[in-house]
């Protein structure tokens, strides 16, 4: 899908946090390539919720899912993490949910607030399905 | 002397006779003491990456049986787990944090010092060069010399526009 790698170069927080004081986000249609439908931001986040929702996700794709997301330039939506949540929980695998929370979190980089406003987003989630985040561990210290 | 040296090359090839070429995983007990487990490169590795958040494989493959019965627990209801047991089964998955992949080292001393030591080391070197290797400096480079050499100078109006005779104040026969 190397459409839509190329899609997201460039660009932080294309699917997430119109909070955020970077600017005005470039509109999609001034994007420079020779061809190819472009993808919105909703039917990306829609894209992936699916991926996470199947039914009978296995942990290989949920780690192929999951990696592929961080590699993208961008930090997941909330929803998108939700999903993936509820698919680590149908794995019965409480590990890869913490890792994920870690991850987003080393995603946002300098853009400290990006990940209490996901941890805000996702603490109904959170408390549903009994997952603790890093911080609540104490894993986010050395 | 030749038997010696004939000695050696006998003692060489007979080394290189000893088959060296075992595979990874079947190296024997017997063989290659000093050296460290080799990995299995045939199955799925582990590592510990930032941008690869959920590896090929899990870090502890072998579960002890208060792993394993953790690992039935984890299939129920999550709010049952204590805290510790959220972190016992992390670190079965995963070996290290993000926090402790991305702890700061002290290399930068390491290399900070090593820049210096080299920098003073070829200091020395130049300053050792300039006792024993230079010659001695050509006369032009005593001070008399160069007195005569200014006057010179001055006589001929070196750049008398905007350089040097410029600065020379003629009538008062000093600098400006």
């Amino acid at each position: 899908d190397s459409g839509t790698g190329l899609h997201h170069c460039g660009e932080m927080f294309r699917a997430v946090f119109r909070l955020s004081a970077t600017g005005a986000r470039t509109p999609v249609a001034t994007r420079c390539y020779s061809h190819g439908k472009v993808e919105s931001d909703e039917e990306f986040d829609a894209r992936w919720v699916t991926y996470f929702s199947k039914p009978d996700i296995d942990a290989w794709e949920l780690k192929k899912g999951m990696n592929t997301l961080i590699g993208y330039d961008l930090v997941p939506e909330a929803k998108i993490l939700d999903s993936a949540l509820r698919a680590c929980r149908r794995l019965n695998d409480m590990a890869s949910a913490i890792r994920i929370l870690e991850a987003i979190k080393d995603k946002a980089g300098p853009h400290k607030d990006i990940y209490p406003y996901l941890i805000q987003e996702l603490k109904p989630t959170l408390t549903e399905l009994g997952i603790s985040t890093p911080e609540e561990l104490g894993m986010d210290r050395l | 002397m030749l038997r010696l040296v004939s000695g050696r090359v006998s003692g060489l090839l007979a080394r290189r006779v000893t088959p060296a070429v075992c595979t990874s995983s079947a190296r024997p007990a017997s063989h290659g003491h000093d050296v460290s487990p080799a990995v299995d490169m045939s199955r799925p590795m582990y590592w510990d990456r930032r941008d690869v958040p959920l590896p090929d494989r899990p870090f502890r493959d072998e579960l002890s049986a208060g792993d394993k019965s953790l690992k039935e627990k984890e299939k129920g209801s999550w709010k049952q787990l204590s805290n510790e047991e959220k972190i016992a089964l992390y670190r079965l998955s995963f070996n290290q944090t993000y926090a402790e992949m991305k702890r700061p080292s002290a290399e930068w001393k390491t290399v900070l010092g090593g820049v210096f030591i080299f920098l003073g080391f070829t200091g020395l070197v130049v300053w050792w060069q300039r006792v024993y290797v230079y010659p001695p400096a050509p006369r032009t480079f005593d001070p008399e010399w160069q007195q005569k050499q200014v006057q010179r100078m001055l006589d001929m109006r070196v750049n008398p526009v905007e350089g040097f005779s410029a600065k020379w104040d003629y009538e008062k026969k000093q600098w400006k």
